[in-house]
């Protein structure tokens, strides 16, 4: 007869009458298979902890947000956003769903080059472009979206010197009703200056004015904001056409949509309170088509959706290395996930599920990391099955940020795999190892 | 190593503790492990019985029945050793 699974024994203490911070129990459901493959045999084959991430989940997303778009709007148009997470493979898929790229750096830039994406087909945002990046960008006729004057100056000298011209929009912020206020970015719509800084790229011969960008925020809860930002660009984009009777080619809403993941600090899931994609595109499109634009003069709809449509379709799967009890009695866990390969821990009450079947008992426990630094709580808090050293875990809804921002910090970084359409397996990047680290170092001669 | 002779233990996993008014409740390998302490049998024997029935090696099986006879006397349910 085969031996029963062992789960560690416990007893908790029962609270009647007093809900606990976690409110009414919630079922913890296992995770053993990922788009199909065992999660068992992923970390046997490719180690532990191990990033995994499905491409059907990807391109579910990808259908629902265009679908969700192109029924109340005529022409929308994604572009990836590199920052949220740039490997490649992840990129080209999203490519070949037509998704165009949006890079924030020459270091982006030349990667979406390098993905096969056309000059054309690339939105060159952010504060910090060099001159040489604004020449390359405009020479291949991207989209530079200006976001300061000085940058606007520089461009305009670049241009004039190189005698070339390039194709350019304005990154414009606004008060959208919400606080903070995020106007460090683009040129303020209130103030005046947005309006200003069109009026000279319209005069200036070499530079020709594109569209109008914002970015209203990070996560953004508010479908209404969006409505707002829209309203104000397609006012802009009015006033444009009736000064200069030229029509602007996009709009270009930026990102911000919410994922699924539950913030730190919120009272209700993320999986309840998230708006759909459906809601984010009524406020837009319903106050474009409502805009004082000419009917057949609408522009292109851009966004930029990143972490809407990837952080779903990340995993990351890892051990138990041990558990403890605190000085107040509450039990820790600590596993080999650390916050240096999971930052988003510090946003997010991220949902973590064991692989395998267990009682159904959960108790308060903390989850650590392995780094040997206070600051490594992916959890601080949850209720969690009694797991033991050597059971798997699985943290849902990791893809956005998490590769972008990981940092080499104590240990190596884990591969990367991809669960393709047909639940292939593919290593999209390999295990640090030492060497990765160490081979840019130099050692002056006396310490050789 | 003795349960408190007033601590009422039911089959369903549930403990009650009449000297403080908590309550407690197990999952079934606690429970297993109280019930054998209830029967009187000593460590030794329990890490044999659990070893027999569950698919786990000795060193996590005993390092794991140490923490939970340490949570049932944290809870203080536990006789003093005399």
């Amino acid at each position: 007869m085969s031996k029963q699974l062992f789960e560690r024994p416990t007893i908790t203490r029962l609270t009647p009458g007093v809900p606990s911070k976690h409110g009414a129990a919630s079922v913890i459901a296992p995770m053993p298979l990922i788009d199909g493959v065992k999660v068992d045999d992923l970390i046997d084959q490719f180690g532990s902890p191990l990033y995994i991430f499905s491409e059907r989940e990807m391109r579910k997303s990808m259908e629902e947000i265009k679908r969700a778009f192109s029924v109340r709007y005529h022409k929308t148009q994604m572009a990836w956003s590199y920052k949220t997470n740039y490997l490649d493979s992840i990129c080209r898929i999203f490519h070949q769903e037509g998704s165009w790229a949006e890079v924030v750096s020459g270091f982006e830039y030349d990667k979406a080059i390098k993905n096969g994406v056309k000059g054309e087909n690339i939105i060159f945002n952010g504060p910090g472009k060099s001159a040489s990046d604004l020449e390359k960008a405009a020479r291949n006729g991207s989209f530079i979206h200006i976001d300061h004057m000085d940058e606007l100056f520089l461009l305009s000298d670049i241009c004039n010197s190189k005698e070339i011209e390039a194709r350019v929009a304005l990154r414009v912020n606004m008060d959208i009703g919400i606080n903070p206020r995020w106007d460090r970015f683009g040129l303020n719509y209130e103030n005046g200056e947005a309006w200003d800084a069109i009026n000279r790229i319209m005069i200036n011969p070499r530079l020709k004015l594109m569209g109008l960008h914002t970015h209203i925020g990070t996560y953004m809860m508010s479908t209404d904001s969006y409505r707002i930002a829209a309203t104000k660009l397609a006012d802009l984009a009015y006033n444009i056409s009736v000064k200069f009777e030229y029509y602007i080619a996009y709009i270009d809403l930026g990102g911000g949509f919410a994922s699924r993941n539950t913030l730190k600090g919120a009272y209700l899931s993320g999986e309840d309170t998230t708006p759909s994609f459906d809601e984010y595109a009524e406020a837009i499109t319903s106050a474009l088509i409502n805009s004082r634009i000419r009917p057949d003069k609408l522009p292109t709809l851009i966004l930029e959706t990143g972490r809407a449509i990837i952080d779903n379709a990340g995993y990351l799967a890892g051990t138990v290395i041990a558990n403890k009890r605190l000085s107040d009695g509450k039990r820790a866990t600590i596993i080999d996930i650390g916050v240096n390969i999971l930052f988003t821990a510090f946003w997010y009450d991220h949902k973590i599920h064991p692989v395998n079947s267990h009682s159904g008992l959960v108790e308060e426990t903390a989850i650590f990391g392995p780094l040997c630094m206070n600051i490594d709580v992916v959890r601080s808090s949850l209720m969690f099955p009694a797991l033991k050293r050597g059971d798997r875990i699985v943290i849902t809804k990791t893809g956005a940020y998490n590769i972008t921002q990981s940092q080499q910090f104590i240990n190596l970084r884990p591969a990367i795999v991809l669960i393709g359409i047909n639940r292939q397996v593919h290593v999209i990047r390999q295990a640090e190892i030492l060497d990765d680290i160490v081979k840019n170092e130099l050692i002056p001669d006396y310490l050789a | 190593m003795l349960i408190k002779e007033n601590i009422a233990l039911s089959e369903n996993g549930f403990v009650f503790n009449p000297s403080t008014g908590d309550s407690f409740t197990m999952n079934n390998t606690g429970k297993e492990v109280i019930m054998m302490i209830k029967e009187g049998k000593d460590l030794n024997r329990i890490t044999e019985l659990m070893a027999e029935k569950y698919d786990v090696d000795r060193n996590t099986l005993e390092r794991y029945l140490a923490d939970f006879l340490n949570d049932l006397n944290v809870y203080n349910l536990l006789e003093e050793e005399k």
